[in-house]
């Protein structure tokens, strides 16, 4: 759901940050916004907006993620801003540091962008395929799974378990994505699974 | 850009002895930085150097909390952290506060200027650094009683915090304000802010804090960036936020520069092609919208 | 959370103990200094540093790391002698007159409860439970006079706990305890209420679930549970930590912490004869009675056509657990070369799990490694040579390694569940870099993928992958709103109304609009009861936007989706008083009007039930009451009992011969990794800081800006006994590794005396490692112990030995 620009939700927030004022462009006269927009222009006049999540910690907060371009139309959508969303009642337009520092983890240089390997006893990673890689896990895992997968105990007890096989879950995914995962771990009779509950 | 300059509606301009046609009795603005709410969580300097696309580079850990370890070119804003030892209150405080311009109404800054136009007040106080102008001397660093301008060696021009301008232009806080996450940075006429500040201060003294109070020091006839401190007897303590901020006498010495004032007049048409767009633009505020904003006042978060 | 982000704005004092929200959790700090501001609200910091929470503290109490147990029991002991409890709720909505088992006792001396083998170090619970009378309901006293009452027991056991004693264990000084003890004291009347708000600083120890438990019962004293501004709340980490929580993504849970099956229970109905539900109260509702209906529909779920009543819904193809794969153990396995293959899925567990020397050997033993993430983590480098901070050899590192490219939370959409259990939908912005996919699309390719080869060439046991339905409209794309509709569940049949056969209260195939609908015949699905409501047929709640405020409370009820049934504080029952009246107007919230409960939020209780029913506010419990005896459900013993870290400064003062956890999980080769305070004589303890978050944001430029670097705190009084300036390069070292930093010498972190002697604390932030923009460290966890907590395994990471030494060189080179 991208949201259109709206003055009335902005102001209606403005008490995170702006206290209450009856004012429109705080006292500035006609002709200094001029010069204020002409020293540097306001960004965000022709941006699409998008409501998100903060992908940090615990709170939540809504995020507007500010784009050039919108996915929802089928273009290419370039993300270059990241501001709170002032309607979302827990944190009220507000970011922490973390948060209002987003954008450099959406750029950053540590993305990963293609598949990559590497090989045992090598000293770097070489980029490979979808194709490639997905095929060699499953082939790894399937060999694992055969080799040690248990299906019933030395007494006779179904266990169906895949002992040898380790899956932590990572706690920045959706619920969605989580649960798939459920489905495809526990299908597959993994039982060390784990998530950054603990940690 | 230089032609955009528009030499109406500004209070004050750099350089510039003509007189300035009298602007509209203007709406005063103002940040007020709440010292007592404030974490040093640094979202404030996250968010400006996000909105303002600034990225230095990344220095060490040198002992200290201060990250920049001083304000820069390309950081207008900077956590300054302080640990005291309360004798009355037998507590150990952690002071922070949030250093940057401190938008004086009678900027030294300004006033030392030597270039035309590369410093301008706005009729709401807002005092803003006009790039194109600037010829990185270096003497508003000098006027400055706070210590705020940093000249970039990239471009030999001088930085500091411009209290969001665009962002104000268009009926928005700075960015500084909307991240803040306590609601220490809060932004709005400077009536609403002393009353947001009485409020604050109130507190503070019932909490025991006796001589909490609003900074907002005399010498430079007041500043658009305010802070509610809990000893405003002591402000030295806060990283050595200025007692008496004054300009320096010897910025009297540019004070004569008269021979620039003909530029003053320069650039009016120029301006009114972007300011008809504002004005007719999307952007606009409506009498609802504002009406809208009048019921919130007071009424908190 | 029992309670929300918002409500903190109705407290009237805050204790902020075991975490450091304003580090930690800004924007949820907000609503602390909301409270401050707006409900003149007073802040209490408990902390072994003065943190940024405590900069905005109206008091501030220091504490040795790893001893916050002992200092809660301490203000539990104050509350009881000084009679500074709400009786009426202590009395009728908690345990205290019920009376527990003859044979049940706590040995003061030896430090252990009935029932302990020395040889095993473990323990027999039978006496840990209540007398059962012969009407089969729990005995009572209410006079609470019994010296078996959980009362009496509960005063005996708390009365060590002095003032003194505190003083003696923490170091915490005894008149800045006392003045604690009184401003919590102040909430304990249903006039005022306090909130308490925590994190891993009370999770990450070999004691800390029993640490939060004596948060809940000094909360239950106060009558501070189920109010609003009260309530103990988990100040959770990760964005969707909460989230895969709920959806069961640990070893041993299933979607809403059902049990994960166990070998012990290999069908069904020896799962479910584990599970007795029966009341122990004569009124009590003991919800959990509904179990069978949740799992019947969740393995509906997961199983589809598949799962019938003849094969017990397909519960033989789940895997049973012969023991809990926490983190800890899952390491200790690969380390032992017995785990093979490992994926992480958006996790960085080189630097995160303890111990990271054991690490390294152990990721060097795997066959293969995957890393599903975003960014480069250090762990899917672990075999790079990064010179000090990642010394090892490529080409002795066996492990095939892939590092496959995810989207990020602005490239794909879902929703993700807040600390206090709001699930919220997000709207993707942009498409991810080059050729990264979501999570949905890599992990539905490798199942598939798997499924593939099991179909083509056979294998072992490949009925478990078959049964599993799969069913999406586009198999290896699921979409984000197909799955949290198979999330809420649905009717796989007609379903009558229960009030009138004669209508149908669901068509097969809509969505179900409450769990308490869910039914154990297999006729309705749902992944996770607790999220049932979540997306109903008026559609995807958890995308709801309206952030009205109707009672003023700061209740934001059509605002996203809270789990369980949109209920945004728990227990919200005990707001009212046993007749159904508010306790004060102030604290008002759930009351019942002659005809049904009703208020500012959902009630969590039957809307229609009336107080006269006396059915007790905690209806989860079978005794309907909450519990400050917890019978046989923590490993250690019903009550908490302080036990000091694995490594600490000092013997337990209450009983040296058992100073640790005797519960607590030690693997053989790590107790020998554990040092002692001869050559390790300071307390060491790591954190966060507000600039990073964990291992992740040392990738983003402007977090690096903020804080580049990894560094030491110490305070002024270990400096100059250390002879270091500040800034200068200083060495840590435990018995397990060492660690370099620059040091920052601060009169915030304490230096306190323990017992006659002095013991100095030193800090370490987390956030470091080998990749990113932030300069290289070694990371932390070259220090940590690697020993977990009795009952979850939670590392102990808050509280461990280190010493610390000068490094020639210049002052910040």
């Amino acid at each position: 759901m991208n949201v259109q620009f709206s003055r009335r939700q902005f102001l209606k927030g403005t008490g995170a940050g702006v206290a209450g004022s009856a004012i429109g462009a705080f006292g500035f006269g006609g002709a200094e916004v001029a010069l204020a927009q002409a020293a540097q222009a306001f960004k965000l006049s022709k941006a699409t907006e998008t409501r998100n999540t903060c992908p940090y910690c615990s709170v939540s907060c809504g995020m507007i993620l500010y784009s050039r371009g919108d996915v929802k139309k089928g273009e290419k959508a370039e993300i270059f801003h990241i501001e709170g969303d002032v309607d979302n009642p827990v944190n009220r337009g507000t970011l922490c540091p973390k948060g209002a520092g987003a954008l450099d983890f959406i750029h950053s240089k540590q993305r990963v962008t293609r598949p990559m390997h590497r090989k045992p006893g090598s000293d770097k990673f070489e980029p490979v395929t979808w194709d490639f890689a997905m095929e060699r896990i499953a082939k790894l895992m399937k060999e694992d799974r055969d080799a040690n997968f248990v299906e019933k105990t030395r007494d006779g007890v179904t266990v169906n378990r895949w002992p040898t096989m380790g899956f932590l879950a990572g706690c920045a995914t959706s619920n969605e994505a989580g649960w798939l995962t459920w489905k495809a771990v526990r299908g597959l009779g993994i039982v060390a699974v784990d998530n950054q509950a603990r940690i | 850009m230089s032609q955009l300059q528009p030499a109406f509606g500004l209070s004050k301009r750099s350089a510039t002895t003509a007189a300035l046609p009298a602007a509209k009795p203007a709406v005063q603005v103002a940040k007020l930085i709440d010292v007592s709410k404030c974490i040093g969580c640094k979202a404030c300097q996250v968010a400006c150097m996000e909105w303002n696309d600034l990225r230095q580079d990344i220095e060490e850990n040198v002992g200290v909390y201060e990250n920049p370890h001083d304000l820069s070119p390309n950081a207008w804003t900077l956590m300054r952290f302080t640990e005291w030892e309360n004798p009355e209150r037998g507590q150990l405080e952690w002071l922070i506060r949030k250093d940057g311009c401190m938008h004086c109404q009678d900027p030294g800054c300004l006033k030392a200027c030597p270039a035309p136009g590369a410093i301008v007040q706005y009729s709401n106080g807002i005092v803003d650094f006009i790039s194109a102008n600037c010829i990185g001397c270096g003497y508003c660093v000098k006027g400055c009683p706070f210590n705020s301008p940093r000249i970039s060696t990239a471009d030999n021009k001088a930085y500091k915090c411009t209290l969001c301008s665009d962002r104000v232009a268009v009926g928005q806080g700075p960015a500084c304000a909307k991240a803040c996450p306590t609601k220490a940075i809060t932004f709005g006429t400077k009536d609403d802010m002393k009353k947001l500040a009485a409020e604050r201060v109130e507190d503070l003294k019932e909490r025991g804090y006796s001589k909490a109070g609003l900074y907002d020091p005399p010498g430079v006839q007041g500043t658009h960036v305010m802070y509610v401190l809990h000893h405003l007897d002591k402000p030295a303590l806060y990283a050595g936020l200025a007692e008496n901020p004054r300009i320096s006498p010897l910025v009297e010495v540019w004070k004569g520069a008269g021979k620039y004032a003909g530029l003053a007049l320069l650039g009016i048409t120029a301006a009114f092609g972007v300011v008809h767009h504002l004005l007719a633009g999307a952007n606009r505020v409506t009498e609802e919208d504002e009406e809208n904003a009048e019921k919130l006042r007071g009424g908190g978060a | 959370m029992t309670n929300s982000w918002t409500d903190i704005k109705n407290a009237d004092v805050v204790l902020i103990m075991g975490g450091n929200a304003a580090e930690a959790h800004p924007c949820g700090f907000k609503w602390v200094t909301e409270a401050k501001h707006h409900n003149k609200a007073r802040l209490i910091v408990v902390d072994p540093r003065f943190t940024r929470s405590a900069s905005v503290s109206d008091f501030y109490c220091p504490i040795r790391a790893g001893t916050d147990t002992a200092y809660l029991l301490g203000v539990i002991n104050y509350l009881l002698t000084n009679d500074k409890i709400h009786r009426e709720y202590v009395a009728n909505y908690t345990d205290v007159s019920l009376i527990v088992k003859e044979g049940f006792s706590f040995d003061e001396q030896e430090g252990v409860f009935s029932g302990f083998n020395a040889n095993n170090r473990s323990y027999n619970r039978d006496t840990w439970d209540y007398e059962i009378g012969p009407d089969g309901f729990v005995v009572r006293d209410t006079t609470l006079q019994h010296p078996r009452s959980v009362y009496q027991l509960l005063k005996k056991h708390a009365s060590r706990y002095t003032p003194e004693m505190v003083e003696r264990i923490c170091g915490s000084p005894k008149e800045k305890f006392l003045k604690v003890c009184e401003m919590i004291s102040s909430t304990a009347n249903g006039e005022k209420s306090m909130t308490i708000m925590y994190a891993l600083g009370w999770t990450q120890h070999s004691y800390g679930s029993q640490t939060i438990r004596t948060a809940g019962m000094l909360q239950l004293l106060l009558g501070n549970i189920g109010v609003p501004g009260g309530g103990v709340n988990a100040l959770r980490g990760h964005s969707n930590v909460q989230g895969l929580t709920d959806i069961g993504l640990l070893s041993q849970s299933t979607p809403g912490y059902l049990g994960q099956p166990r070998e012990s229970e290999p069908t069904f109905a020896a799962h479910m004869a584990n599970r007795n539900f029966r009341p122990l109260m004569q009124n009590s509702i003991s919800f959990w009675q509904n179990y069978k209906k949740f799992y019947v529909s969740l393995l509906k779920s997961m199983y589809g056509t598949n799962a019938t009543a003849e094969n017990d819904f397909g519960y033989e193809w789940l895997p049973k657990l012969d023991k809990v794969y926490d983190t800890l153990q899952m390491f200790e396995l690969v380390y032992q070369g017995q785990i093979k293959g490992f994926v992480c899925q958006g996790f960085n567990p080189l630097l995160s799990v303890p111990n990271k020397a054991k690490l390294i050997e152990g990721l060097s033993k795997l066959k293969f490694l995957v890393s599903i993430d975003p960014l480069e983590t250090d762990t899917v480098k672990f075999w790079q040579n990064h010179g000090e901070a990642n010394p090892v050899d490529p080409s002795k590192i066996q492990t095939e390694v892939f590092m496959l490219p995810a989207t990020c939370f602005a490239e794909d959409e879902g929703s993700f569940t807040n600390s206090s259990r709001t699930i919220n939908w997000r709207w993707k912005a942009a498409e991810g870099p080059g050729e990264s996919r979501n999570d949905i699309s890599i992990v539905a390719e490798l199942f598939l993928r798997i499924r593939d080869l099991y179909q083509k060439e056979g294998g072992k046991a490949p009925d478990p992958i078959m049964k599993v339905d799969w069913s999406y409209k586009d198999p290896k794309l699921p979409t984000a709103d197909e799955l949290m509709r198979e999330i809420n569940g649905k009717a796989l049949v007609d379903i009558p109304d229960p009030a009138d056969a004669t209508k149908t209260l669901y068509k097969a195939g809509q969505q179900i609009a409450s769990f308490a609908q869910l039914r154990d015949d297999g006729s309705t699905s749902s992944a996770c009861w607790i999220y049932t409501g979540a997306y109903t047929e008026r559609g995807n709640m958890t995308a709801r936007r309206d952030n009205s405020d109707p009672s003023g409370k700061y209740v934001y009820g059509n605002w996203g989706f809270a789990w369980p049934a949109n209920r945004r504080i728990v227990y919200n029952r005990a707001s009212a008083d046993p007749s159904g009246k508010a306790w004060s107007e102030r604290k008002s919230y759930i009351t019942w009007n002659g005809k049904a409960w009703g208020g500012a939020d959902v009630p969590d209780y039957p809307p229609p039930l009336a107080p006269e029913r006396n059915a007790g506010p905690f209806i989860m419990n079978a005794e309907g009451v909450a519990r400050f005896f917890a019978r046989k459900m923590m490993n250690e013993g019903p009550f908490p009992e302080h036990y000091e870290p694995f490594e600490s400064p000092v013997a337990n003062v209450l009983h040296p011969k058992m100073s640790t956890n005797p519960a607590a999980r030690v693997f053989k080769a790590d107790g020998a990794a554990f040092g002692t305070s001869k050559d390790f004589p300071y307390v060491a303890t790591t954190y966060r800081l507000t600039e990073h978050f964990h291992w992740w944001t040392k990738t983003s430029k402007l977090n690096a800006i903020t804080q580049p670097e990894f560094f030491v705190e110490i305070s002024p009084e270990l400096a100059k006994e250390k002879n270091i300036t500040n800034g200068q390069w200083v060495r840590v070292s435990s018995n397990r590794g060492s660690a370099k930093g620059k040091v920052v010498i601060s009169k915030r972190i304490s230096s306190l005396m323990i017992d006659g002697k002095k013991v100095h604390h030193v800090g370490m932030p987390i956030h470091y490692g080998f990749i990113g923009e932030t300069k290289k460290a070694v990371g932390v966890n070259s220090l940590t112990p690697f020993v977990g907590d009795a009952n979850t395994n939670t590392p102990e990471y808050k509280a461990f030995l280190v010493n610390i030494e000068p490094l020639s060189g210049p002052v910040t080179s």
